[in-house]
């Protein structure tokens, strides 16, 4: 079923594709592979238990919650730790963010348990059948949730005033500063959006596959970040890309056999881009950095 | 309205201004030349906020800007042309000149702006909706100017604005420098190019690594034996 799977690699892919933008915003602009983003996500998926608990069967209002609450945390984990350190190496920034997953997900596992919850169910699941395609209303609300938030980032990054900063400090972090840019106003900004879209993928996949636990970013990050690589690291489109070919690399993949191999698959390929394309496929060559 | 007291900027270890001192007054062009690495764009990215020296103080319109950040300098009138033109290359032209008026308060002040850069540089109008990239070298240099103009500057630094462009457009962008200046803004000019620039300016000082050499009237300078033969070429 060539149709069916393709399905479900796109719903899959969606969820990388929403984690992945944060790591390739935030790299954009600083160069940092922020390896607490995925931390990020698995926070998003708790907050969106909690709030479930709350407010039964009310989704918007769960996946906002989530998305607002990882937009305070991203933002606050930006300000404390990596602001300081702006200046040093970058390899001390690096450790930092592995620190901060670290901390991330042991609090999790005090405050939780290390075990997997079930997610409350707050959305009915209806499945369509048409000739032998299944769709999932879930499948539908995961895709249609992460077109629209794609498309709005897109309207963003395009259009607003603080969209188009973060494009110029992409480009050329001192020359922005130089426009009269707050360089710190557009990195939390971006701290934000990408915390905001990695919280909706944890909510998204937390239901999905009624399952939240404090361990699930770390597989989903590493994925997302081989998604922004293979999208070209930086580029916003390529990580859109990124993550739906990644998803569909892993069902198609799943579907030919290799299930036992699944989460090497994308390891496969982050080894396959960076040996034939390193700057991705819609990747810039070597950025100048002066 | 600019000046620099005794500033030291390092690298590292390396020293690359030793307790420079200098002023601008309002409305002047001054030029600040030297040989390649005698520390000219160290002095405008410390001026802008980019670098902090270690030793020294600036001040703008008698208030201390030594610590504060490139963008709260921008607010304060004081707009700095980077070296090799820098626009974004992935933007618009009509964005890259957005992105200038990034501190405009109102939407009738950013369109005037816009009218008056348009008017300065035609080709801007025209290319408004290009990418930057695509720009020939003169226009990028157009572009780089009048993007800084957008915010309004009281005081521009222009790193070697001449930098890379064949004779013709050099002559021009000089004319169009003394034009901004007789419009009301003070300029401070770094330049390689020593004959053109001292050709335009009213004073200028001379930096050899990381040092002043020698100051003085542009037209004074101009005759003195050692530049004649250092940075003249003869
Ligand atoms: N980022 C940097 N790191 C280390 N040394 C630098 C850096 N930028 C400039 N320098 C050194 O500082 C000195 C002055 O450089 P610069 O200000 O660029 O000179 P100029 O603009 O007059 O050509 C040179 O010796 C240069 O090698
Ligand atoms: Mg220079």
């Amino acid at each position: 079923m060539l149709i069916q799977q393709f399905i479900n690699g796109l719903t899959l892919g969606a969820t990388y594709a929403l984690i992945a933008l944060g790591y390739t915003m935030v790299y954009g602009i600083i160069q940092l592979i922020n390896f607490a983003h995925g931390d990020i996500y698995m926070i998003g998926a708790f907050i969106g238990v909690a709030v479930a608990g709350l407010v039964s069967n009310n989704f918007f209002l769960t996946l906002g919650a989530a998305m607002i609450g990882c937009v305070a945390l991203g933002v606050t984990i930006e300000r404390v730790a990596y602001r300081p350190l702006r200046r040093s190496s970058r390899l001390n920034l690096l450790i930092t963010t592995i620190g901060v997953s670290i901390f991330l997900e042991t609090f999790m596992v005090l405050l939780k348990g290390p075990q997997a919850t079930g997610f409350p169910p707050i959305l009915k699941t209806t499945t369509w059948r048409l000739g032998g395609l299944e769709l999932s209303s879930i499948q539908l609300i995961i895709l249609l949730v992460s077109l629209v938030l794609m498309a709005g980032l897109q309207l963003i990054v395009k259009y607003t005033k603080i969209g188009k900063a973060m494009r110029a400090a992409s480009e050329d972090y001192d020359t922005a500063s130089l426009m009269g840019i707050n360089i710190n106003r557009v990195i939390s900004f971006t701290f934000a959006i990408g915390s905001a879209l990695a919280a909706a993928g944890g909510v998204l996949v937390g239901i999905y596959f009624n399952s939240v636990s404090p361990y699930m970013g770390v597989m989903a990050g590493l994925k997302a970040f081989v998604a922004a690589v293979l999208g070209g690291i930086g580029n916003i489109p390529g990580a859109m890309i990124g993550g739906l070919l990644l998803g569909l690399f892993e069902v198609f993949g799943v579907a030919a056999g290799f299930s036992t191999y699944k989460d090497a698959i994308a390891f496969a390929l982050l080894i396959v881009i960076l040996l034939v394309r390193p700057t991705g496929l819609l990747g810039r060559p070597i950025q100048r950095k002066v | 309205m600019l000046e620099v007291k005794e500033i030291s900027v390092a690298y590292g270890v390396i020293e690359a201004l030793k307790g420079i001192s200098f002023t601008v007054r309002e409305g002047e062009i001054v030029a600040l030349i030297g040989a390649n690495g005698a520390g000219k764009t160290t002095t405008l990215r410390t001026v802008s906020g980019l670098l902090r020296p270690r030793k020294g103080q600036i001040f703008y319109q008698g208030q201390e800007i030594t610590r504060l950040s490139p963008h709260q300098i921008v607010a304060m009138g004081l707009t700095h042309v980077p070296e090799g033109r820098r626009v974004f290359a992935r933007m618009t032209v009509m964005e890259n000149l957005e992105m200038g008026a990034y501190t405009c308060r109102s939407r009738a002040e950013f369109k005037a702006n816009l009218e008056r850069v348009f008017q300065r540089f035609p080709r801007l109008a025209e290319r408004k909706n290009q990418l930057a990239g695509t720009l020939s070298g003169g226009e990028q240099q157009m572009l780089a100017i009048g993007r800084a103009l957008m915010s309004r500057p009281r005081m521009l630094l222009l790193d070697e604005p001449s930098m890379g462009l064949a004779p013709l457009l050099v002559r021009e962008v000089f004319s169009i420098i003394k034009e901004i200046n007789e419009a009301g803004t003070t300029i401070l000019l770094v330049e390689q190019n020593a004959r053109m620039a001292l050709s335009i300016a009213h004073r200028a000082y001379v930096l050899q690594t990381g040092e002043i050499i020698l100051e003085g009237p542009a037209a004074e300078l101009m005759e003195r034996p050692e530049v004649r033969k250092a940075y003249l070429g003869e």
